[in-house]
């Protein structure tokens, strides 16, 4: 009865809009329903599965499908034309770019972070880390616990001489790209000798699957020191470690310190959103953060789909910020919503 | 005349129509290794025979070898064909031979369960079971053991043993399913035959063994080539990291894994092809260890009534 409903309003809401030519609605690849697809980053799914139920309540009319693949493939899907609208974690690169059809709106939603997480038996308090000497423990230079360089930074903890079981993520994934993108900033080694991608060649240590399979090796791994999600750090309750910011200070990831560091790129942001915002500057800022991306042709071919969704993002631009930090996720600055805005009208509804 | 001539056009068309599926299956294999080629073109033109045998792969400089996860598959697979395949087969005879038939139903009932389980689960039972367990195992290892590159490396759990392991109880009940049914398949003639020269339980036993031996090869081999393939329990716990080396204690890599964890996000036309590259190699090695197990199999099917007979002399002596 209710998809009876559904159906029987996508049919009238087509209807209503006669002015566009009938090819343009007949074309449409997902059928009589305004069911528009996405695809893309996984880091984003639980707030956008939360945004596009709650846009459907508002809007039972529209029903937008995201499938979760991972970045690389949301991007590839939207060149090919697949989906509609695509979703990554990190920016597009220039030479993708090009390929696309037309020009790629990248689209600011929420903000998350990577936070550093260890197990080391019989230390109570949080650890401290700068950028350089996680970055000197990722490549392997710094191995041992006790090392001067760890000791240094936590004069309180007895830290024991054990080895430095380095974890990381196997599969290719965005919260790679944000903790090598930081890495890459602080240390010139790493940015010599390993580089930024969602992919590393890492030189020490062993992978796990996602944010579980890393949190798993280090819970179970003594000594072992791995990076995740601060979403999923906080849902499982996961200790996790200070890193110094851009501004000398000591910061805990949280809701709060990303917006600020999300504030203080805002004052430099480019016209097109493709920004790293690691290593921010902010006296609050919590340096390993970073936007994560909606992404539209700018001259979609689907007009009906275009106006819809420039819809919902104006809508989760606005009022969908509010279920962003009951998530785990940093809300957008206000600055960047006004220039989100803006930018939304270069969307060619025509 | 006329019902002839209409049971002629059946028995026509059922052998078409019967020819045109097994042609199918041809079909299907050929064309998933063009796929394979023509989406890996890029890579094979850039590193050539090369990709086999460089051990680099380097996403970010653009390098990219198979030799570390060509190591890792086989490595693995052997490893878990050495310790499943004995088990399997004392299983095999047991519940074939010896086992009281109240106890076989259960027993083979639940060998049979263990092939049901989907990987992700053994994958999850291995983190967070197998692989502690593995670690304590490794924390154990006496200082002189460690000296024998097969035990070297620090106690991380996670690694080539680990996968190994897992690898084995996954392949067990495939081999010995396939294992008892072709020595229950040893006529019962052959049995009596050896009880009745004064043969021994045991020698029967022997006697049979060796007269399936072709089928209890085909039974390891089925094993093999799904160790091969297996993805998701050994991407979680043997460590994707690839470099090769004889430790069991080293995190290592498969062609599996790494084509499970890095083909959804992977950027860039060069590294997809690459990708794609790693599954045309898995493919023609699946291949090319399916058509050595056939010869295996067709060789000693030739052979084997003079061996046999040699050999039941020798088991009834």
């Amino acid at each position: 009865m209710r998809i009876l409903s559904i159906v029987c309003s996508a049919v009238l809401a087509l209807s209503a809009c006669s002015g566009s030519p009938p090819q343009q609605s007949s074309g449409m690849p997902t059928g009589g329903g305004a069911a528009i697809n996405g695809a893309g980053a996984t880091f984003p799914q639980p707030i956008y599965s939360k945004w596009f139920a709650e846009y459907n309540k508002l809007h039972p009319d529209v029903r937008i499908n995201y499938q979760p693949l991972g970045s690389g493939a949301g991007i590839r899907q939207l060149l090919a034309g697949t989906v509609f609208f695509g979703a990554s974690d990190q920016p597009m690169k220039d030479d993708q770019m090009a390929k696309a059809p037309s020009r790629v709106l990248h689209l600011p939603t929420v903000l998350g972070a990577v936070v550093p997480v260890y197990n080391l038996s019989g230390i109570s308090e949080e650890l401290k880390f700068t950028g350089p000497l996680l970055a000197d423990i990722i490549l392997g230079k710094v191995n041992k616990w006790n090392d001067p360089a760890v000791a240094k930074l936590n004069p309180a903890a007895k830290l024991p001489p054990t080895d430095i079981a380095v974890v990381h993520r196997s599969e290719g994934s965005g919260t790679t790209f944000v903790w090598a993108d930081y890495l890459a900033k602080v240390s010139p080694d790493f940015k010599n000798t390993v580089g930024v991608d969602s992919s590393l060649k890492w030189p020490v240590g062993v992978g796990g699957k996602g944010n579980e399979g890393v949190a798993a090796l280090v819970r179970q791994t003594p000594g072992a020191l791995g990076y995740i999600e601060l979403v999923w750090a906080l849902q499982n309750k996961i200790a996790f470690g200070a890193v110094q910011n851009a501004a000398g200070k000591f910061v805990k990831a949280s809701v709060d310190s990303v917006t600020a560091a999300a504030a203080g790129a805002a004052a430099n942001m480019p016209a097109d959103f493709r920004v790293s915002i690691t290593n921010a500057p902010g006296e609050e800022a919590y340096p390993i953060a970073s936007f994560t991306w909606l992404l539209f042709l700018e001259n979609p071919q689907d007009k009906t789909q275009a106006r819809i969704m420039a819809e919902f993002a104006r809508w989760a631009l606005t009022d969908g910020q509010k279920y962003a930090r009951d998530l785990g996720y940093a809300p957008l600055p206000q600055t960047v919503v006004d220039m989100e805005l803006k930018a939304l009208e270069q969307i060619r509804l025509q | 005349m006329i019902r002839r001539f209409f049971g002629r056009r059946d028995e026509v068309l059922f052998r078409s129509a019967t020819g045109v599926f097994a042609l199918l299956v041809i079909a299907g294999v050929i064309a998933i290794g063009v796929a394979l080629y023509r989406e890996s073109m890029l890579s094979i033109r850039e590193f050539g025979f090369q990709f086999w045998q460089t051990d680099v792969w380097d996403p970010v400089a653009g390098e990219f070898g198979a030799k570390p996860f060509i190591w890792g598959t086989l490595y693995s697979s052997i490893l878990a064909l050495l310790i499943s395949t004995p088990i399997a087969l004392g299983i095999a005879v047991y519940v074939s031979e010896l086992c009281p038939p109240a106890l076989r139903r259960t027993l083979v009932f639940l060998t049979e369960l263990l092939a049901a389980i989907p990987s992700i689960v053994y994958g999850l039972w291995g983190i967070f079971v197998l692989v502690p367990f593995v670690r304590q195992i490794e924390v154990a290892t006496p200082e002189w053991m460690k000296v024998i590159p097969l035990f070297s490396g620090p106690p991380l759990g996670v690694g080539m043993l680990s996968a190994a392991l897992i690898l084995a109880i996954m392949v067990i009940p495939f081999s010995s399913a396939v294992a008892r049914e072709v020595l229950r398949s040893v006529p019962q003639a052959q049995r009596e035959g050896a009880y009745a020269l004064g043969a021994t339980r045991w020698e029967a036993i022997r006697m049979a063994l060796f007269y399936a031996r072709t089928g209890i090869v085909g039974a390891v081999m089925l094993g093999f080539g799904r160790a091969l393939g297996e993805t998701m329990a050994v991407t979680m716990v043997i460590g994707n990291n690839p470099q090769v080396t004889w430790s069991l204690y080293a995190p290592q890599y498969t062609m599996a894994a790494v084509l499970a964890n890095e083909f959804a996000e992977a950027s860039g036309d060069l590294y997809l092809h690459a990708l794609v590259e790693i599954g045309l190699v898995l493919f023609i090695l699946t291949l090319i260890v399916n058509v050595i197990s056939r010869m295996f199999i067709w060789s000693m099917a030739a052979q084997r009534p003079r061996v046999f007979r040699r050999s039941a002399l020798k088991a009834a002596a």
